[in-house]
């Protein structure tokens, strides 16, 4: 195993990983304002990418601006997911509202599928093509804005949670709803909230993972599950745990494809995350609740 | 009272979560065929002990004897099979059956037949249900539920959802019941009532109690022995005439004046 | 009186599915009641786990694909006789599930969700990619039809009789197992799981016996099915059929064994009938899905008995005056 190979395979695994936690980050933040996991999160993160491709080719704007569109639009997408879909139902069981976002899952892939259609499209990469060449690694310069733009992500969300009314009031809100409610916290502006950043986050992910693996209309269902497998290795609930699962798990399947099997690459990351499951259930940053009698 | 005589023995308990102490080095003793009860105030360490007793969570230390065998590390199943049953301070009355199936549930080992008798609907499938479902109706009618057996569990009110856990608890017929807080939420006519099953329930039944309460009304008129927990220790043991004139006690619920 | 009304249903259903043929006598209908009801075999089985006993499995279809799989490979390629084959993958699904299910059993919820998902993926991808065994992504053919002891269900009709014969079997199993206290037990296990202990209840080896009948029921499914179609391809048996079962079972109701023939026939059905709508169909799918969720949250079986209930109403009120 020499240094080089070893380090283009951990560069493509974060690279990917970053979608994966971006997707993963948007799982966690609708799980803590409503306890739902979001089957739809997969597709914020499809539109991210495929209405970037729509915007930059039919309407020849420049790329950023047609970014910036995909992402916005996206956002709206999921504000108005909650509004229609998810708030008449407040209160209702929670495997009934997962089937609902089901639903809206099947929903979204279809309008895209008769809107775009079934064919692959590539996103063009955001500044530069010229590989850069590190210790016997190929670096590509999108993965280099990936990165940089997952870590800016990141840093932005801490702010929020941290620094805003708003943020903290999500806190709030996700630890105790009645509490939130008796503090004069709208528990149903957070809930949309929590939806705008998800669909806002997870598109994010999308539009940077573009130029580099490729998209089509039903590129959200791997990576739903991919997100949704990170934020359980992280341990559900905690957002910045599930950031690193996505991390983890994209690395993971880059080594596992590197070295054992490119085939079985995908089976390589969840017989890991089965394994670590089983050990430790809670999840690599969870801690274990004891539960009260 | 010989202590040979106990038919629970909970001996130096000791129960951390995290930094907190829950319970350091309680001993507590319940007699064959007595109420006994255990007070203190809220947080003092009383559900969690109910808890270690019953195996809903294990004890960092200490040992838990029951019919003078050693349950200590014992499955929380295997402690109700024994004949140790409980209440829970926040109902847990199972939602999606009716009135009559939860009590039915109670006896899940004491009409026992198998798989393929309830598949194959065979002689003694039929045997055993007459059986379960008679028991279960004899229960209800011992707690006055008799007329609601066949509603959902759900749909009856607080105070009777109260009964038909007390009702389930006991159609295994155990040895031992660990009533939580059985009297919370009840207003004073059926706490009264309540009073008179669970004394019936030792008396008629012949099954030991062991009761948290806060009713020191209903703790005094039907105990035989009291137990004081204060900040996860023992502060007083005794009649209910004697922890009623402990200076402690009468501390530790009202806060010293010091 | 469970007793009766549970007899009563069962009359009914056995009647419809006896008379079913002589009603649509088209042979596309007949297929299609035939997919419903191996589906429905599968989907009954998956609700004992996740409407009875709680415990959701988001990897079922991979029952199906193994014991489907194990059926295909050793009847063709070598030459077992089909009931044996059938047997075979449905002890090896069985196998798989009791392995499975001792560690993943004692995780909650999402994730015993997740567990569950990662055990189907996995399977998925190695039907994918052990090519010289399974044919991979592009499936495996030329599997025999159907036979017992020389008799070959080669019509249609007759396959549509030897489907709803084991629906019903497996119906009876279920509907017998809810009224005993193994059904107790798994729904004691569903409200609370510290109160079903403390009945004595063995929390984990019912969790595990459920789990390994409903892998046992699907596996049946998927031994009907690969024997039907003569064809098997992995992408029957991915994330997307574990989901679809799982939604069967919620849409059709999953407080009651009805709730999954149900949901399974009214899935199995719909989108051959929303194939006319081409390019609409997965808008309708979604959609019809979310409004079921919405307006119908105890699943059609509910949404069912409460028209009836209301349309009894109206009769009744109206004669009354
Ligand atoms: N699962 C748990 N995790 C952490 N702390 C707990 C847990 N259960 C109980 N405690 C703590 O242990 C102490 C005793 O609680 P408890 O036994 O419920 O008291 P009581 O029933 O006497 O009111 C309290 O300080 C409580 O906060
Ligand atoms: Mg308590």
């Amino acid at each position: 195993m020499d240094l080089g190979s070893a380090l283009q395979y951990l560069i493509s695994g974060l690279t990917v990983g970053s979608t994966y936690g971006l997707t993963a980050l948007g799982f966690t933040i609708i799980f803590n304002a409503t306890r739902v996991i979001n089957f739809a999160q997969g597709e914020f993160v499809m539109l991210g990418g495929m209405l970037a491709v729509f915007f930059a080719g039919f309407f020849n704007f420049g790329l950023f601006p047609a970014i910036v569109l995909a992402v916005a639009c996206t956002t709206l997408v999921g504000v108005c997911m909650e509004r229609v879909a998810i708030r008449p139902v407040q209160g209702a069981n929670v495997i009934n509202i997962i089937i609902i976002t089901i639903g809206v899952s099947i929903f979204i892939r279809g309008v895209v599928m008769i809107f775009l259609g079934k064919d692959t499209f590539a996103l063009p990469p955001f500044f530069g093509t010229e590989a850069l060449y590190f210790l016997g690694a190929t670096i590509i310069p999108q993965s280099i804005w990936i990165l940089l733009i997952t870590m800016l992500v990141l840093l932005g969300l801490r702010t929020f949670f941290n620094n805003t009314i708003f943020g903290k009031a999500m806190l709030a809100c996700s630890f105790e709803q009645k509490a939130a409610h008796l503090v004069g916290i709208s528990v149903d502006r957070m809930v949309m909230l929590s939806f705008a950043i998800s669909a806002m986050v997870g598109s994010i992910g999308g539009v940077i993972l573009a130029p580099v693996t490729l998209t089509s209309y039903d590129v959200g269902i791997m990576l739903g599950l991919k997100g949704f497998a990170s934020c359980i290795l992280g341990g559900l609930g905690n957002p910045f745990g599930a950031a690193a699962g996505g991390l983890i798990i994209g690395v993971l399947e880059s080594f596992g494809a590197g070295y054992v099997s490119s085939a079985f690459k995908d089976a390589f990351a969840f017989i890991i995350l089965l394994v670590i499951l089983f050990f430790k259930p809670s999840g690599i940053f969870g801690r274990a609740d004891i539960e009260r009698v | 009272m010989s202590k040979n005589t106990a038919l629970l023995k909970c001996s130096d308990i000791y129960v951390r979560f995290g930094g907190v102490m829950a319970l350091s080095g309680v001993t507590f003793f319940a007699e064959k065929g007595a109420i006994t009860a255990l007070i203190g105030p809220n947080g003092a360490g009383k559900t969690t002990l109910l808890n270690v007793i019953t195996g809903m969570i294990p004890q960092s230390e200490g040992s838990i004897e029951f019919k003078s065998r050693d349950l200590s590390n014992v499955a929380a199943h295997i402690r109700s099979q024994e004949g140790m049953v409980r209440t829970f301070q926040n109902l847990e009355v199972f939602s999606h059956m009716s009135v009559l199936e939860n009590v039915m549930t109670g006896a899940h080992n004491r009409y026992n037949y198998s798989v393929l008798d309830s598949i194959f609907k065979t002689p003694r499938y039929f045997a055993r249900e007459t059986e379960c479902r008679d028991a279960a109706l004899e229960k209800l009618n011992f707690v006055g539920l008799e007329k609601e057996w066949s509603l959902p569990a759900l749909d009856l009110p607080y105070g009777k959802q109260r009964l038909l856990e007390l009702a389930r608890s006991i159609c295994g017929e155990p040895e031992l019941i660990l009533l939580d807080e059985p009297a919370a939420g009840l207003n004073s006519r059926e706490t009264k009532n309540l009073g008179e099953v669970i004394s019936a329930i030792r008396q008629d039944l012949g099954i030991t109690v062991v009761l948290v309460e806060h009713d020191m009304e209903l703790v005094m008129s039907i105990s035989d022995e009291i137990t004081v927990l204060n900040f996860g220790q023992v502060i007083a043991k005794g009649t209910p005439r004697d922890i009623q004139n402990n200076q402690e006690v009468v501390e530790a619920y009202l806060g010293s004046e010091d | 009186m469970e007793g009766r009304k549970g007899v009563i249903s069962l009359a009914v259903f056995i009647l419809a599915a006896a008379g079913f043929p002589w009603i649509l006598t088209n042979e596309y209908y007949i297929s299609i009641l035939i997919l419903s009801g191996i589906t429905a075999i599968g989907v009954v089985g998956l609700n004992l786990l996740l409407g009875f006993a709680g415990q959701i499995s988001l990897g079922h279809a991979a029952f199906f694909g193994i014991s489907a799989y194990t059926s295909a490979i050793l009847t063709t390629n070598y030459g077992f006789p089909v009931l044996a084959g059938v047997i075979i993958g449905i002890i090896l699904s069985a196998l798989v599930a009791f392995l499975i299910g001792i560690p993943a059993l004692k995780l909650k919820a999402l994730s015993l969700a997740m567990a569950t998902l990662g055990f189907g993926l996995i399977v998925y991808i190695f039907l994918n990619e052990t090519i010289t065994l399974t044919g991979g992504p592009s499936g495996f053919v030329g599997i025999p039809r159907f036979n017992v002891l020389g008799y070959e269900f080669y019509s249609d009709l007759a396959y549509y009789y030897l489907v709803a014969g084991a629906l019903t079997l497996v119906i009876i199993i279920s509907l017998n197992l809810i009224n005993s206290r193994t059904g107790r037990a798994l729904k004691a296990i569903h409200s609370s799981e510290n109160a079903a202990r403390v009945m004595g209840i063995n929390v984990f080896r019912f969790k595990l016996f459920v789990f390994v009948l409903s892998a046992v029921f699907a596996a049946m499914a998927g031994g009907l099915y690969a024997h039907y179609l003569s064809f098997v391809a992995p992408s029957s048996f991915g994330f997307h059929a574990s989901l679809q079962l799982i939604v069967m079972a919620i849409l059709g109701g999953m407080s009651s064994v009805w709730g999954g023939v149900i949901g399974a026939l009214f899935l199995t059905s719909m989108p051959e009938f929303l194939r006319m709508y081409e390019e609409l169909e997965t808008i309708l799918y979604g959609l019809i899905l979310i409004l079921c969720m919405m307006f119908m949250p105890q699943g059609l079986v509910g949404g069912l008995s409460r028209l009836s209930g209301y349309i009894a109403d109206k009769l009744f009120k109206r004669r009354l005056k």
